[in-house]
């Protein structure tokens, strides 16, 4: 039966034209006084980008089904690729001492784990579209935790915090969207949550409270409860074990990050000078190539973690408005067709991977400003890299094809 | 099953909300950062991208009163390092080591200035040699951190003439910087360090302009200067004008030969314009600048003839018989005496007070002398009993009052009080009350030796005072309006008086008859005071020529140099050359030879007019 499917064009422009956007930082980016390799770092980005529209038209071109069918291999393969990341894997620029990349005689071909974000929200949304009813307590839930779970220790591993990050923020919104009452997710959370607030007995304690409060009033089952609590009292012991097994450059990042003038020459100065870039940009910016800060190099990791940066400097508050509403739009469009998709599959896919941008979005730019930590995570269309430029088009994929089929969009419902 | 369209629809608005309220908190970030705080954060990229380099000021230049330059700037370079850490600094020396020489000094001195002020660029040769600069254009392109920069040099042509008074730069110390006086300044900045240099430092100095140069987060320097930012350009300091004779300074320091160890001032009464000022032996202050030579600074501070040291404002001397003068101005203001005053006793080579004899410097006496005889013949007899006469109380308070115990305020700075008691107490407390007698405490005084020692500046001021009318003005090198003071308070005829008396002492009868000089008409007085055991006395000589219509005050004090009559003849030779008068020592076609010369100290050697022979002295006091 002819089936007609209508390309979401406000996806396709909006996430075509943050491409754009995102190549000319790139471009400008390599725009130095003393000139880098940077400097021709666009022409491969160019060259990427249009692998990542091939490979997103192929996408369209086949079903969802056909995607769902191809989930538990893609899994699987994402999951080999980081076992043999762990093994053979080299670290790269910025992050030379971690393990996140896999190559083959020396040639770098890309970070498993950008593939993994993708095969992870696949696989959560194959399983949680699978049950009957929402999860209802923390023992319906190990399926989920271990399809998340098994990736995110492997990355840990490396390790690349940034991209742990992401996992846990696709996990958290998938579950949201399959119906987990929020008493439930925040139960979930509760044990990391100890862990942070640890560090002042005040808080934990006045957290402790809340938390007992929650499992009277969500009743879990009492073994389930007591676990919790216990797990609870654990993180909360072995936090400050925990941060001494940190690396001091962890330590440090996290320090900066409530003080960035705590160590203004090493781990606050990407800080600071991020901060100074976009600050000095103003209202109008200072021109395309004309930063400054990134001409001059005092802009740290300009093409990938602190691009923003430079479209900050350069573009001013003018351009960081027109690039987060744009930003903005693309994230409310794919919940838009999370909740039009025309199955629970579809749906969760969509919003899985919403989530998997928004917590980079959120966690890089907020990166620039300090609003975040330093974790070393890209920004979708912006960031310089391969294997993350067609991660991110494969999910622009997937997701004109959830689009496609959903309701209200296709010609012609599916029957 | 938990995909019923209302619950989806529930989870999507919730969601969008979420998403929502996340992205306008980044917008909010990025207002608060470029919109609020912007102006903060423009000035911090300035500073990150721009380093300032000091541009100095020309030194004001230093004219003499006919304008010949006395200081004026010459271009030399300087040599440093824009460097973001004291690592990376020492990186860059080791470096630089490779293309020239740096001794371990220069990399101590250029450690020093970093750690002092890290945003200024580090000097390393604060006055590279030529061939050093070449090397280093040459391998501009391996250091581009590297800045050379043509900076004003400070330079003296005269040299060491002008050294008495006209003082040196060099670069500001650390003590000067913690000084309040130096507050405004930095690190590497040239700064007067003596004489005029440094007492007229803040106008001298003009302001300091700036250079901006971008430097990438390397500190390399990515844009010349100009493109960044605007210079701003220095401002000179202003000419300063001074009273300075140069034809008569050189003349002096030729005359007064660097053998000799003292001092000359020459004063234009009217005004008190230093015309002239030495001290000998002189140095060369262009050897200063930029720094002095270890070698060199050793020499000068080993020397016994203390090239550093000026002798004719720091130095103070007992002033011999010149003091006479102040003796006979107390008596006349005070009505004391008056020219015809004859003392009780007259002079037969000495003079008995108490059970100590006082002699006078003519073993075979003067005879019965009047005030100006006494002065013409410089008799100490009767000196001694004038001083009886007045008192020690009127002697000191008449001394204070001429001005004798304070500076004589000339532009220089470190000037040293004369040393002169302020009342009858000094005694008590020095000697005990029972230790002294005010007898033959005032008999010393009245000569000019005991507790009295002045200086070269002080002495010139009171004979200028007698030059004009009794009011004088404080001796200044810069051309400024003089502010004169009354010194003492004497008739027209007085004055007339006294300067006839000091123009007999430069006569045939009196004791500088040796430099009578035709239609010089020099009048003064000579002193030969005590210096100390086994030593030869200072020669002194204050005078004024023309004497009955002074034009300049000549003032000369040879430390060691025996009899007062030979300051007596620098001084007319000086006075001679100043008011164009033809002066037998220097009719020769080339200029007669310096006086000081080795032979010069001989004793017995022929001079055109014998003069009285110094006579040994007993008692206390010997002078004339």
């Amino acid at each position: 039966m002819a089936r007609r499917i209508v390309a979401d064009y406000p996806l396709l422009l909006t996430a075509l034209a943050l491409s754009l956007l995102g190549s000319a930082m790139v471009y400008s980016a390599g725009r130095t006084d003393v000139p880098t390799y940077v400097g021709g770092l666009y022409k491969p980005q160019i060259v990427w980008l249009i692998l990542g529209l091939a490979t997103a038209y192929g996408v369209t071109r086949s079903s969802v089904r056909l995607i769902q069918w191809l989930t538990v291999p893609a899994y699987a393969l994402s999951l080999i690729l980081l076992g043999l990341t762990l093994v053979i894997g080299t670290g790269a620029g910025t992050a030379a001492g971690t393990k996140s990349w896999l190559a083959i005689g020396g040639v770098r071909i890309g970070q498993p784990s950008e593939l993994a974000k993708v095969t992870v929200v696949l696989m959560l949304a194959q399983v949680l579209a699978a049950r009957r009813d929402s999860p209802t307590s923390l023992l319906d839930l190990w399926k989920p935790a271990i399809i998340v779970g098994v990736p995110w220790l492997m990355i840990m591993a490396q390790p690349d915090l940034g991209s742990g990050i992401a996992f846990i923020g696709i996990f958290f919104a998938m579950l949201y969207w399959s119906g987990v009452a929020w008493p439930l997710l925040l139960l979930l959370a509760s044990p990391a949550i100890s862990l942070v607030l640890s560090f002042s007995t005040g808080l934990w304690g006045a957290w402790f409270l809340v938390l007992l409060a929650l499992v009277l009033y969500y009743r879990p089952f009492l073994v389930e409860g007591i676990v919790l609590m216990l797990m609870n009292v654990a993180t909360g012991v072995v936090a400050p074990v925990l941060w001494e097994k940190l690396k001091p450059y962890q330590q440090n990042r996290l320090k900066v990050f409530l003080d960035p003038s705590f160590d203004p020459k090493a781990s606050g100065y990407q800080v600071i000078q991020s901060k100074i870039s976009i600050g000095s940009g103003g209202l109008f910016g200072k021109g395309f190539t004309e930063g400054t800060q990134k001409r001059l190099a005092f802009l740290p990791a300009q093409h990938t973690d602190f691009i923003f940066a430079v479209l900050g400097e350069e573009l001013g508050f003018i351009g960081v408005m027109f690039t987060l509403s744009l930003l903005t739009f693309l994230l409310l469009r794919c919940t838009k067709i999370a909740e039009r998709a025309n199955d629970a599959f579809g749906g969760l896919l969509a919003f899985g991977l919403m989530a998997s941008w928004l917590v980079h979005v959120l966690v890089n730019v907020g990166m620039t400003l300090n609003l975040m930590p330093i974790t070393g995570i890209p920004l979708p269309f912006f960031s310089y890299g391969g294997s993350f430029m067609l991660a991110t088009w494969l999910a622009v994929g997937i997701l004109l094809r959830v689009s496609g089929e959903g309701r209200g969009r296709s010609g012609a419902r599916v029957n | 099953m938990s995909f019923h369209p209302n619950d989806i629809a529930r989870r999507a608005r919730l969601g969008t909300i979420l998403i929502v309220m996340l992205m306008a908190f980044l917008v909010s970030g990025f207002f608060n950062t470029q919109v609020l705080q912007h102006e903060r954060y423009a000035v911090q990229s300035e500073e990150n991208r721009l380093r300032e380099v000091p541009l100095p000021a020309p030194r004001g230049i230093i004219y003499d009163r006919k304008n010949n330059v006395i200081a004026e700037n010459l271009p030399a370079y300087t040599v440093s390092l824009l460097s973001t850490t004291e690592k990376a600094l020492v990186a860059e020396l080791t470096r630089l080591s490779t293309v020239i020489q740096l001794t371990p000094n220069d990399v101590k001195g250029a450690l020093k200035r970093f750690r002092r002020e890290p945003n200024r660029p580090t000097v390393i040769f604060p006055d590279a040699a030529i061939d050093v600069v070449a090397v280093l254009e040459e391998h501009r392109i391996d250091f581009p951190s590297l800045i050379i920069q043509s900076v004003p040099k400070r330079y003296y042509p005269d040299g060491a003439v002008v050294s008495a008074f006209v003082g040196y730069t060099s670069e500001i110390s650390e003590s000067e910087m913690n000084s309040e006086r130096f507050r405004n300044y930095k690190l590497g900045q040239q700064v007067g360090k003596g004489g005029l240099e440094r007492q007229y430092e803040e106008s001298l100095h003009g302001a300091e302009g700036m250079r901006f140069v971008e430097v990438d987060a390397r500190g390399r320097v990515v844009n010349e200067a100009g493109v960044a930012r605007p210079d701003q350009v220095p401002r000179p300091g202003p000419p300063l004008p001074t009273n300075i004779d140069m034809d008569l300074q050189r003349f002096v320091s030729q005359v007064f030969a660097d053998t000799l160890m003292g001092g000359v001032i020459a004063l234009d009464p009217k005004t008190g314009g230093v015309l002239a000022i030495h001290s000998g032996p002189g140095y060369d202050p262009n050897r200063f600048t930029g720094g002095i030579p270890q070698d060199y600074w050793k020499e000068l501070n080993t020397d016994p003839k203390k090239p550093l040291y000026n002798k004719a404002t720091q130095g103070t001397y007992p002033p011999g018989s010149t003091w006479k003068l102040v003796d006979a101005v107390i008596a006349l203001e005070n009505g004391i005496a008056n020219f015809d005053t004859r003392m009780p006793q007259a002079c037969g080579g000495g003079f008995a007070y108490g059970n100590a004899y006082f002699r006078c410097w003519e073993r075979r006496g003067h005879g019965s002398q009047n005030l100006s005889g006494a002065i013409e013949k410089s008799c100490n007899v009767y000196f001694y009993q004038l001083g009886l006469r007045m008192g020690l109380s009127r002697m000191l308070a008449g001394g204070i009052k001429l001005g004798m115990n304070t500076r004589s305020g000339l532009d220089l700075p470190n000037e040293k009080a004369p040393r002169f008691p302020y009342g009858l107490d000094y005694f008590n407390k020095k000697w005990g009350p029972r230790g002294w007698t005010p007898g033959s405490t005032v008999i010393n005084l009245s000569i000019g030796q005991g507790e009295n020692s002045q200086t070269l500046a002080s002495m010139a001021r009171f004979y200028a005072a007698m030059a004009s009318d009794g009011f004088a003005a404080a001796p200044s090198i810069a051309r400024v309006t003089p502010k004169r003071e009354r010194v003492f308070t004497l008739s027209a005829e007085q004055i007339q008086g006294l300067r006839s008396a000091m123009g007999r002492v430069v006569s045939p009868t009196g004791t500088a008859g040796g430099s009578a000089v035709p239609g010089l008409f020099l009048g003064g007085k000579t002193g030969t005071a005590q210096s100390g055991a086994n030593k030869p006395d200072h020669a002194w000589f204050v005078g004024m020529a023309p004497v009955h219509d002074p034009k300049v005050v000549v003032a000369v004090m040879i430390e060691f140099g025996g009899h007062g009559w030979q300051a007596a003849r620098v001084a007319s030779r000086v006075a001679a050359k100043y008011l164009n008068i033809p002066h037998p020592a220097d009719r020769a076609p080339t200029t007669g030879p310096a006086i000081g010369d080795a032979s010069d100290n001989v004793p017995g050697r022929p001079v055109p007019v014998p003069p009285p022979a110094p006579t040994p002295l007993a008692g206390t006091a010997a002078t004339n």
